[in-house]
């Protein structure tokens, strides 16, 4: 394919589903006139724009800041969520890393905890449930105390940090092969676990969260490392070692 | 020209007397809902951002019914999200001289008198309890190394006062937010309700009672009836098309409630961020903000020359224009953000701005010779990877480049102190209101007001309202919700209808583009009347000829931005009435005709020192101009001076 004015074309086989009990399949496009700087997702809105005006129905796909921190997008390319790079969302990935005529496949991302609704659009709620079985500190409004009064070790700080920062977007999942939430909910447990706020409720969170994650249909985590490998934000495997070693003390602790 | 001040429906309710004590006053004589009487009522609040996330939560952690409605797939995601640098608090733990007073006073500055004293008063007292909060709910603040919180200085002050948590302080805040809110989901106190669009506002005996909401899911419409109604949806600089804000931010459910009877405040009042990555093809969907923090160690320059074409690295320290540093010596590059944004668009239209003619240099070469690679990288790395992915530059070797870019909405809907709309029982929270910012927000000061409005504010003023008694008990069977269904479902129909040949996103586009000429960074009557005749043809043009694929009865991307862009052509409309109206230069409203000899904001508090508050009255063109004076009792309005 050539390159005019330095734009690039793309043949895409896009997943297509029109509803979470509809038959999906594959389906090529071909897309052309786009900029090596344009991101993954504004590829796919002008190629929504063809379609539009071809008189089709545009590919639907979710998306929300495009700077890569509301976890909104995610979708697998080339068999890896938020496509080839590392610590990058799909929002975030850029065309240049595709060679011009280069065959892109997009899909959505998949694990039975998260039904497709509609092509590359899954329902992701069941991290939320997760998240409400004790993901937080329990503290009313209002009733806070001096924020200086509890010291933190920065290196503490910055450490909650490095696990506060998982987006909730879902790859972790996407990648695993038995489809296991652990990164996230091991990002939280952690976060919260080495925060002097998160230790009132340390055992009972933990417990109540990795219940809930069995409940919701996640798989067991069997040490693959796709999940690191496939995170936007850097959430090391050491989050889901804590998860463990939390859980154990936890179950020792409560005796069930 | 006339004042209707006297009308009640624009009675500020801030309380007089010394503007220290109002706040406390005036919750002192609130009214009180009892605790077994607070499960009787049910609260709608419409958004999951800071402001919707952290009310949510709040008031059913009191004991109230809420329902709680998200425009994402999970509340984690609303736009809040974002915001990079941090939040202001006058703590003084540095002891740089920090104060409710100051922060109080910056505020009021910084907005260039166009704010409500009373309000920003209180959201710096109550600052100093969201940090508190925050920390509680193990948000990870940045510390040092003795365990206390960090801070850091921010656009437009001259102090430390702003906290952070990398550069993701929005998306932490928002996190401890949401771990409130779905502890109280878990616990029953919040319904939630995700993927859902508020589309009409119910109103009942003159009261705010309910929404109609789209399910974006099945398309399916559905009623929520309430006692009241929280609207906590965010801004609009989306109008622009291109801006900071995420692609799904709009204006549909204040505009909505704008039609209804709400009235809208200082429409024209946008936020243009200095520092964003400057637009590089027509096909671009947003544009990135850089955070406001990466001035405390950039410094912003253009080469000397107009049209000079060189590498950065290869322009003389003494071919280069350190303009901020030049033209605003004392708070030099730290300077406010519509400063910031007009001195980089004068240099550019000198024909001096780099790369594509619209942007200017960040520099950090500096601040790393000075303070070393690793600092840098652990103040900003984050930021810099964001910009290196962006742009495939790397501002450790080369300059960044910035351009201003819309950014944050100070208009919004007119609440008076008790962030209620003039329709009883309308409240408005976070950016969907108009009250603290004025005509120009400081940095770290958004985070700010959401959480101060949902945490500290809402659950007194909620209480009083809903004390005050007269409440009928309504369900979603009575008419006004039949009414409010069926004109939603006849405008979903018709532009489902339409069947035209152009896509929505073009029309967007043509939109936005005028707007950011004509209503954006600089505005003059000639251009402003010009607009107002160009979206007026483009509107009609839109009714005829916008093509919608699909059905209303399924997931349908292209017709839920239908409707928000139908919205939008009627706000650019009036956001150019707005600003053709307010014959003077302030914040980031800057009127060509009224500019100081040097070229700065002339402001004229003899006649314009009012919010403008608009009335829907049928069509756009003829809505009614309602004015809230402001006065200035504790600041004393003054030029704004940062050199």
């Amino acid at each position: 394919m050539s390159t005019r004015n330095g734009l690039r074309s793309y043949s895409l086989k896009i997943w297509r589903q029109a509803g979470p009990d509809k038959p999906g399949n594959l389906v090529d496009y071909a897309v052309s006139g786009i900029h090596p700087d344009m991101s993954f997702l504004e590829m796919l809105d002008q190629l929504n724009q063809d379609i539009v005006c071809a008189g089709g129905e545009p590919v639907a796909f979710d998306s929300d800041c495009r700077e890569g921190i509301c976890g909104t997008c995610g979708i697998v390319i080339d068999g890896r969520p938020h496509g080839p790079l590392v610590n990058v969302t799909a929002c975030n990935l850029r065309m240049r890393e595709f060679p011009d005529g280069a065959a892109i496949v997009a899909e959505p991302f998949r694990a039975k905890a998260f039904p497709i609704v509609k092509d590359l659009v899954i329902d992701r709620s069941a991290l939320d449930r997760v998240i409400q079985h004790g993901g937080y500190v329990s503290i009313n409004v209002g009733s806070a105390a001096e924020a200086n009064q509890m010291p933190i070790p920065k290196d503490i700080a910055e450490q909650a940090m490095d696990s506060a920062a998982c987006i909730g977007c879902g790859a972790c999942v996407a990648s695993c092969p038995n489809a296991s939430a652990s990164l996230f909910v091991g990002a939280k447990i952690r976060q919260m676990m080495l925060l002097p706020q998160g230790k009132a409720e340390r055992t009972r969170r933990v417990l109540e969260m990795v219940q809930q994650m069995d409940a919701e249909g996640f798989g067991d985590c069997s040490n693959h490392g796709e999940c690191e490998a496939a995170c936007p934000k850097a959430i090391t495997l050491e989050n889901i070692a804590t998860m463990r070693r939390e859980y154990v003390r936890a179950a020792l602790k409560s005796g069930c | 020209m006339a004042t209707d001040n006297t009308e009640a429906k624009l009675d500020s309710r801030a309380p007089s007397g010394p503007v220290e004590t109002s706040w406390e006053r005036h919750k002192r004589d609130a009214r009180l809902v009892s605790p077994a009487n607070k499960r009787k009522f049910t609260i709608i609040v419409v958004g999951t951002g800071l402001a919707g996330g952290s009310a949510a939560a709040s008031l059913a952690e009191l004991g109230y019914n809420v329902v709680n409605l998200c425009i994402q797939d999970s509340p984690r995601r609303a736009h809040s999200v974002a915001a990079q640098g941090g939040i202001n608090a006058a703590k003084n733990y540095p002891n740089d001289g920090d104060s409710v007073f100051r922060l109080f006073y910056d505020t009021v500055k910084g907005g260039d008198f166009r704010a409500r004293e009373a309000n920003v008063y209180r959201l710096a007292q109550e600052s100093v309890n969201i940090i508190d909060q925050c920390v509680a709910q193990g948000v990870p603040f940045a510390r040092e190394y003795g365990g206390m919180l960090a801070n850091r200085s921010f656009g437009g002050a001259q102090v430390s006062r702003t906290f952070y948590a990398r550069g993701q302080t929005g998306q932490q805040l928002l996190l401890g937010a949401y771990g409130s809110l779905m502890r109280q989901v878990h616990a029953g106190g919040v319904k939630m309700f995700p993927r859902r669009e508020m589309l009409d506002l119910v109103v009942i005996d003159g009261r705010a009672r309910g929404v109609v909401c789209r399910n974006l899911v099945t398309g399916a419409l559905e009623r929520y009836a309430g006692d009241a109604v929280l609207l906590c949806t965010g801004g609009y600089s989306t109008v622009f098309f291109l801006s900071t804000n995420a692609v799904n931010s709009n204006a549909t459910a204040a505009w909505r409630c704008y039609k209804r009877g709400a009235y809208f405040a200082n429409p024209c009042f946008t936020q243009i961020h200095p520092t964003c990555i400057p637009r590089v093809g027509e096909q671009q969907s947003k544009l990135t903000l850089m955070s406001e923090s990466l001035r405390n160690d950039g410094r912003v320059w253009v080469p000397k020359a107009a049209g000079d074409k060189r590498l950065p690295g290869q322009i003389a320290e003494s071919e280069r224009d350190y303009f901020l540093e030049r033209m605003y010596p004392a708070f030099g590059n730290l300077v406010p953000r519509d400063i910031a944004s007009r001195a980089a668009k004068l240099v550019c239209d000198e024909g001096r701005g780099v790369g594509s003619g619209l942007a200017v240099y960040l520099d950090f070469s500096d601040a790393v010779k000075r303070l070393g690679k690793e600092t840098i990288a652990d103040r900003y790395g984050n930021l810099f990877e964001m910009y290196r992915e962006i742009t495939n530059h790397d501002p450790y070797e080369t300059p960044m480049q910035i351009y201003p870019a819309p950014h944050y909405t100070m208009g919004g809907l007119w609440v008076d102190y008790n962030l209620m709309s003039t329709i009883p029982g309308l409240h408005v929270l976070g950016e969907a209101n108009f009250s603290d910012h004025g005509a120009n927000r400081l940095g770290a000061s958004a985070l700010m007001q959401g959480l101060c409005d949902g945490y500290f504010v809402i659950p007194h003023t909620l209480g009083h309202y809903l004390a005050g008694g007269g409440l009928v008990s309504v369900s979603t069977d009575h008419a006004a919700f039949a009414e409010a269904e069926t004109r939603v479902k006849e405008q979903v129909g018709k532009l489902l209808a339409i069947g035209g040949r152009k896509s929505v996103r073009e029309f967007h586009y043509q939109l936005g583009t005028l707007l950011w000429d004509r209503v954006g960074m600089a505005r003059n009557a000639t251009g402003l009347r010009g607009a107002i005749e160009k979206i007026r043809a483009m509107r009609d043009e839109f009714w005829n000829n916008v093509r919608v694929p699909g059905s209303g009865e399924d997931f349908n991307k292209e017709l839920e931005m239908a409707g928000r862009v139908a919205d939008y052509f009627e706000l650019g409309e009036l956001m150019c009435r707005d600003a053709l109206e307010r014959e003077e230069s302030c914040g980031c409203h800057f009127r060509e005709e009224y500019r100081t000899e040097e070229g700065e904001c002339k402001r004229d508090d003899e006649r314009f020192s009012f919010v403008s508050a608009w009335e829907y009255a049928g069509r756009t063109g003829d809505a009614r101009l309602h004015r809230e004076p402001l006065e200035f009792d504790t600041v004393h309005l003054a030029t704004r001076q940062y050199k």
